[in-house]
């Protein structure tokens, strides 16, 4: 633990940076501690991720210091940030997938431009850079036949190569699995004790519950608080962030479930879906869990028409819809919300309003001719109901934050109108506030008698959310809990690695 | 805010700054005295004539042989004995004429009115002249008023270019759509030669040999750009089933488009035997603008309208920007570049009969590299070849930007392998200027 007393680390003071149209940081104070753990908390859009770019040099602040070491440093440009010793992780990483894992931790930094790569003191270094971390990885695998993981742990081993002595992890468990994330806290609490500084950002209050010394709150560009974790309650936190109280994580909910309206009967694709079968009923949300690869989302997109099943079939209100392709799908009444946003929710390079449009066209066509003013008025609706943040209707989508982009998802969705609604990791990514919001519409679309299929990781939000869980391993459904009330995170993670043989 | 708002209208409407910019250099450049030869012009020569020499003087006309001229000499006849003035002779010829009529004189002669060209030869021929023929002593020569105006800008060499640019223009709305979709065609230039061709020799096959009537003219053509519409959707189809790119797909489409052009013709032009076939080409009866520039502004607004307020509109671009994103928001992928290479197809078809009418002549020759003459007016037209971006009327702005820079050098005498260059530097400026703005959005 760090005492007062000593100089910081890195200290950033009064920073501010201004986009076009928004002040994104204002007067952001930050201090980190050689030897600790800082958890950097806020939602959506709070700043953080501005911050951590002046940090790198991807941004420059418009105000501010910053100091290492007590000493005035000009992060303006990358190099300089990475020659300061800070390393930066961000969540898509920036490893060449066609590369080994040595030759992308000493990427950029062989001896000179022309010359041979002196391969084996690489090597041997990267070993030890591996075993300093305490993980092994052979340093001859290419960096694609690495899990995320893994990769995770060659983009730390590469910061630390570069000697860097100040490492911040963006949501870098964003796309584990729970045990990987066991892991990676484990790596995060070696490198503490090696005296290293680490910013972490995480929306999982467990890990920062787990991991944090201390916590820095950004809300709407503002420094809120710096307190010692011990001194922070869980809602504390919450409320911090959000700015007001939420009684509780997930809205109460009361559900009678009605007729059957989605049965899906020994569905089948390769070796990721094996025979599934479970029937979802009106009113209902049913939760859908196991470990990352047990064959979730291959079997929502085996229903939604996305891939071509090999056997089985899929009945809407008793009959059999025969979904060749998403359009078939979604004409019959079933959408998908797909888990990754930017590469299968949203045509980024399209205005938001287009693409809440997209699969409704024929409600706003009129002659041939899209009515653009009808969509407008349309959009404008869900904007103002599930609290969209955008300038306007023609920004394009990729300057949104994830959380409202998420948001435009659903609302293109919901202005569908479809029976059945698949939900694929709805909050991945997504802050606290936000996901309380997105939680009371998937119960308000139960209200209406539409039946709700949501998949995700995050075992209390399963516990939270659903009527009924199903758990899935390798491919299959390995079980299913009925009384949620009285259900635990240990019974589900029991059927979720429940293999075969044990399975029958 | 502001700012972003002039980088985006700057971004949107950059490449009309650009032609606005290039169209005053090339004036200026081309900036010209001009001898106005309308008949307004004589009509003014005739008042000018009439001021200085009074009645009853005896006139020459001497205009030098051309197009027009006929027209300029007449009016200047009319008018100026209209006036009670004695018009002796009216010479429409060479100098040698010119002379000749000079030579046969045989009352003193006052005034002899003159085009620019036959003023320059009185200029230099008169004071000798005179001394051979006594009634040359005291005779003046006037001409029309000159003034200063840029080459480029006559009505004519404008609309020359819109003609130049048309079928290149036409087949870049097809090509344009098809690059927003991420994908490419080369086989257009082929396909012009294809379906020019084909609707030749369907022509020729309805008529039996005997003079083609309208209706065996309107079905050829039907034939031509069916045919290439035909191929456009095997090209698709091709892009989309067997997910092979656009790129190779295309590049063997137009090497056996355009052999099958050269056997299906034997290798020689098939001339057309009905000058009603060049209606589309060389006619120009519709709103005083030739026939094919009206077709292409048509298509123009026609293509943008689809691009801006229909569904296949906001699908092609929802293709290109994320195909999966678009797949599962059940936008139909595969039916939608289907479309977008049988148009492509169908245009190269119509560009083909353009090109066909023009010549009158079905010639497999034609249509050669046109394909990147398409591709580049869509790139200089500042659509992004990685998919997902773009404009109609930004295509035609780019088509206008290439043909104005053709016209200019042409004018300005820049020889054939120069105006190469350029074009590949325009090119290269268009695409760095591309990547710099979309660097702009990025860091904004």
């Amino acid at each position: 633990m760090a005492d007062a007393a000593q100089t910081p680390l890195l200290r950033m003071r009064g920073i501010s940076k201004a986009f076009p149209g928004v002040q994104a940081l204002s007067k952001v104070d930050l201090t980190l501690f050689a030897g600790e753990v800082l958890a950097l908390l806020g939602e959506n859009g709070a700043g953080k991720s501005t911050l951590i770019k002046i940090l790198g040099g991807a941004h420059q602040q418009d105000e501010g210091t910053i100091e290492i070491d007590g000493n005035s440093v000009r992060l303006n440009n990358p190099l300089k940030a990475q020659a300061a010793g800070i390393g930066i992780i961000y969540q898509e990483f920036n490893l060449v997938p066609g590369l080994t894992a040595r030759e992308n931790i000493f990427l950029g930094q062989e001896p000179s431009r022309v010359c041979f790569i002196p391969r084996a003191q690489e090597e041997e270094k990267s070993r030890e850079l591996f075993a300093r971390i305490g993980v092994e990885i052979n340093p001859s695998t290419l960096c694609r036949d690495l899990t995320v993981a893994q990769q995770q742990i060659v983009e730390i081993a590469k910061a630390l190569a570069q000697d860097a002595r100040i490492i911040v992890m963006d949501e870098p468990t964003a796309a584990l699995t729970p045990r990987e994330v066991e892991c990676l806290l484990t790596v995060v609490r070696e490198l503490r004790s090696q005296g290293i500084g680490i910013i972490y950002i995480s929306h999982r209050l467990d890990e920062i519950d787990a991991i944090a010394d201390r916590v820095t709150v950004l809300r709407d560009g503002a420094h809120v608080t710096t307190r010692a974790k011990e001194d922070l309650e869980r809602h504390e936190m919450i409320e911090l962030m959000v700015g007001r109280s939420l009684d509780k994580e997930f809205p109460s909910h009361e559900c009678q479930p009605g007729d059957v309206r989605l049965a899906v009967k020994n569905l089948s694709r390769g070796t990721k879906v094996r025979n599934v079968s479970f029937e979802l009923r009106a009113g209902e949300i049913v939760g859908l869990t196991g470990l990352v690869g047990a064959g979730r989302t291959e079997t929502a997109r085996l229903i939604f028409g996305a891939d071509k099943k090999d056997s089985g079939t899929v009945e809407l209100d008793g009959k059999p819809i025969g979904a060749t392709s998403p359009r078939d799908a979604i004409r019959c009444g079933i959408c998908l919300l797909t888990e990754d946003r930017k590469s299968e929710g949203l045509v980024l390079g399209l205005a938001v309003q287009e693409n809440f449009g997209l699969p409704s066209l024929h409600q706003f066509t009129h002659k041939g001719l899209i009515n653009r003013e009808q969509e407008s008025d349309a959009f404008a609706k869900y904007v103002k109901q599930i609290k969209i943040k955008i300038s306007n209707h023609e920004q394009s989508a990729a300057t949104l934050s994830g959380g409202n982009q998420q948001k435009v998802v659903l609302a293109k969705w919901l202005q569908r109108n479809a029976e059945v609604i698949i939900f694929d990791e709805p909050t991945r990514g997504i802050d606290v506030g936000a996901k309380y919001e997105i939680y009371q519409l998937i119960h308000q679309l139960t209200d209406e008698g539409k039946a709700v299929l949501m998949i995700s990781s995050e075992l209390p939000e399963i516990l939270g959310m659903s009527n009924r869980i199903i758990v899935m391993n390798e491919g299959r459904v390995t079980g299913e809990i009925s009384d949620v009330t009285n259900a635990t995170q240990e019974d589900i993670m029991k059927l979720a690695t429940l293999r075969e043989e044990m399975a029958a | 805010m502001k700012n972003l708002d002039n980088g985006k209208l700057l971004s949107d409407y950059g490449n009309v700054l650009v032609l606005l910019l290039l169209c005053v250099v090339i004036s200026v450049v081309t900036l010209e005295e001009q001898s106005p030869r309308s008949t307004a012009a004589a009509e003014n020569l005739a008042a000018i004539i009439v001021g200085g020499a009074g009645k009853d003087a005896n006139i020459l006309i001497l205009v030098r042989r051309g197009e027009g001229q006929q027209e300029f000499a007449n009016t200047l006849k009319n008018t100026l004995s209209k006036a009670g003035l004695n018009v002796t002779d009216t010479v429409v010829g060479t100098p040698a004429d010119a002379r000749a009529a000079l030579g046969k004189q045989t009352e003193a002669l006052d005034v002899i009115a003159t085009d620019e060209h036959m003023a320059a030869f009185c200029l230099e021929q008169l004071p000798k002249l005179a001394k051979k023929y006594p009634t040359l002593a005291n005779t003046t020569a006037y001409q029309p008023k000159k003034h200063l105006w840029p080459n480029f800008l006559k009505k004519e060499n404008l609309l020359n270019v819109l003609k130049q640019i048309s079928v290149v223009a036409i087949i870049a709305i097809g090509m344009t759509m098809v690059i927003i979709t991420a994908g490419i065609d080369l086989s257009v230039g082929s396909l012009i030669a294809f379906s020019g061709v084909i609707t030749a020799l369907s022509i020729q096959q309805l008529s039996g040999g005997a003079d083609p009537t309208t209706g065996h003219l309107l079905l050829g053509c039907a034939a031509g750009i069916i045919v290439c519409a035909l191929i456009g959707m095997g090209t698709g189809g091709l892009v989309t089933l067997f997910n092979i790119p656009a790129f190779i797909v295309t590049l063997g489409v137009m090497f056996i488009a355009k052999g099958l052009a050269f056997i299906f013709s034997q290798s020689a032009p098939i001339p057309i035997a009905n000058e009603g076939f060049a209606w589309l080409g060389r006619g120009s009866d519709l709103i005083g603008l030739p026939n094919s520039v009206v077709l292409m502004l048509l298509l123009y607004g026609i293509a943008h309208v689809i691009m801006t307020h229909t569904s296949i509109g906001r699908y092609i671009y929802a293709v290109g920007g994320n195909p999966e994103a678009a797949r599962l928001s059940g936008v139909p992928v595969k039916w939608v570049l289907v479309f977008v290479y049988t148009l492509c197809g169908l245009l190269a078809g119509l560009g083909g009969v353009m090109e066909a009418s023009l010549h009158i002549t079905g010639d497999p020759k034609s249509g050669t590299l046109v394909e990147l003459q398409v591709i580049a007016a869509v790139v200089v037209g500042g659509t992004s070849l990685a998919g997902g971006q773009g404009k109609i009327f930004g295509t035609l702005v780019g088509a206008l930007i290439i043909g104005v820079i053709r016209n200019g050098m042409n004018l300005t005498g820049v020889e054939a392998h120069m105006q190469s260059v350029v074009y590949g530097v325009v090119i290269l400026i268009a695409v760095m200027v591309d990547q710099l703005k979309n660097r702009a959005q990025k860091t904004n």
